[in-house]
């Protein structure tokens, strides 16, 4: 492992251009699934060089942990606060976008200028530390035990904080008591009574009497109608409603009780 | 190869990555950018440590990825609890404390 070999130049430069490319990804992909994901590869590009550099146990937790576990924690995460969230493009720092780009560039001039000037010795590899504790993983374990013992024990208590930290944060007080179905409808009835124009029954199901019974096939009404409200909200609101479109969603048209709309919108559906 | 460029490599992907924190403006983002900064850091550990023959680098790589993993957690969830308030995972939105 001291010196680098020609595979380890070849791996490098086909790993460096990926990592970078992926680095560029996640910094100017629109959607952020695709940074997501860009990231990733440069995590497992980095995995590679770790293996590459004689650090085999940490490249396999380099995969295990970040590629396996912080970047679903990620995909979780963005599937919970919607996908379709976008950057906004009205800066509250003016200018602060493009006095960014120089900057950054000069940082990184200044960080490799350093790195080009240093007096840094040549490579001696860790296959004598790894052989005197009998391999990479003993030999990191002995350090982790004896050296960095007071750290591993702090960042015992860092990961604990951390996870009481996130159930604290993302913790919801129910402030009301749950209400019953029954209590729900008889409110429904209530409202209904008093004139407003809601649904008191349960909305129908999609595809009755439609040509597919599938969730984003709209159920027709006995003239032959589609009914916005039998097809889920999401799915109006992704427009992949089937038969016809585009349909109103339920915001800007709750008319009636049961919400049809006009035949001439249906194209497939009505025959 | 020389063995500098693992070095260099790790400053680009440093630098790409404070690039991202500084201009976009959706907090995962960001945040992945963060994540990308403490590999880059992590690159240049083990490149040390494989440069003095000495495991201490590695062993602090290691502690970085703890360290890397309860951040995640608690700025995750920090991220959960804005957007639920603000209804926008923006950094620009969060401004309440401001005025």
């Amino acid at each position: 492992m001291g010196n680098t070999g020609h595979g380890e130049t070849f791996l490098f430069w086909i790993g460096s251009a990926v990592s970078v490319l992926g680095a560029l990804g996640l910094i100017f992909s629109k959607k952020i699934v695709h940074a997501a994901l860009c990231l990733c590869t440069v995590m497992l590009c980095l995995a590679f060089f770790y293996m590459a550099q004689g650090a085999v146990f940490l490249g396999v937790v380099q995969i295990v942990v970040y590629t396996g576990a912080v970047m679903m924690l990620f995909l979780f995460v963005l599937m919970l606060i919607g996908i379709e969230s976008q950057d906004s493009l009205t800066e509250t720092i003016r200018g602060q976008r493009w006095l960014a780009v120089p900057l950054v560039l000069v940082f990184g001039a200044v960080m490799i200028g350093v790195y080009a000037h240093a007096n840094l010795p040549a490579f001696i590899g860790t296959d004598a530390a790894n052989a005197k504790g009998g391999g990479n993983v003993p030999a990191l374990a002995e350090l982790l035990f004896s050296r960095y013992y007071w750290a591993f024990e702090v960042s015992s208590a860092v990961l604990i904080t951390s996870a009481v930290g996130a159930m604290v944060l993302t913790h919801k007080e129910r402030t009301v008591a749950r209400k019953s179905q029954r209590e729900l409808s008889i409110e429904r009835f209530e409202r209904w009574g008093k004139g407003e124009k809601i649904q008191v029954t349960g909305l129908p199901n999609p595809g009755v009497y439609a040509q597919h019974n599938a969730v984003d096939t709209p159920a027709l009404l006995p003239d032959g109608t589609p009914s916005e409200v039998s097809v889920n909200a999401t799915l109006r609101g992704r427009d992949t409603v089937r038969g016809f479109r585009p349909l109103p969603l339920p915001s800007s048209k709750r008319g009636g009780s049961n919400g049809s709309i006009e035949p001439a919108a249906n194209e497939e559906v009505s025959q | 190869m020389n063995p500098d460029n693992y070095l260099y490599l790790s400053a680009i992907l440093f630098t790409l990555g404070a690039l991202g924190v500084l201009i976009r403006r959706n907090a995962i983002v960001v945040f992945m950018c963060i994540e990308l900064m403490l590999n880059a850091a992590n690159l240049s550990f083990v490149t040390f440590s494989r440069m003095h023959g000495a495991l201490d680098g590695q062993v602090i790589a290691f502690f970085t990825m703890v360290v890397a993993a309860a951040e995640v957690v608690v700025g995750l969830a920090i991220i959960i609890t804005v957007f639920r308030t603000r209804r926008s995972a923006s950094v620009d939105d969060a401004n309440l404390l401001k005025y």
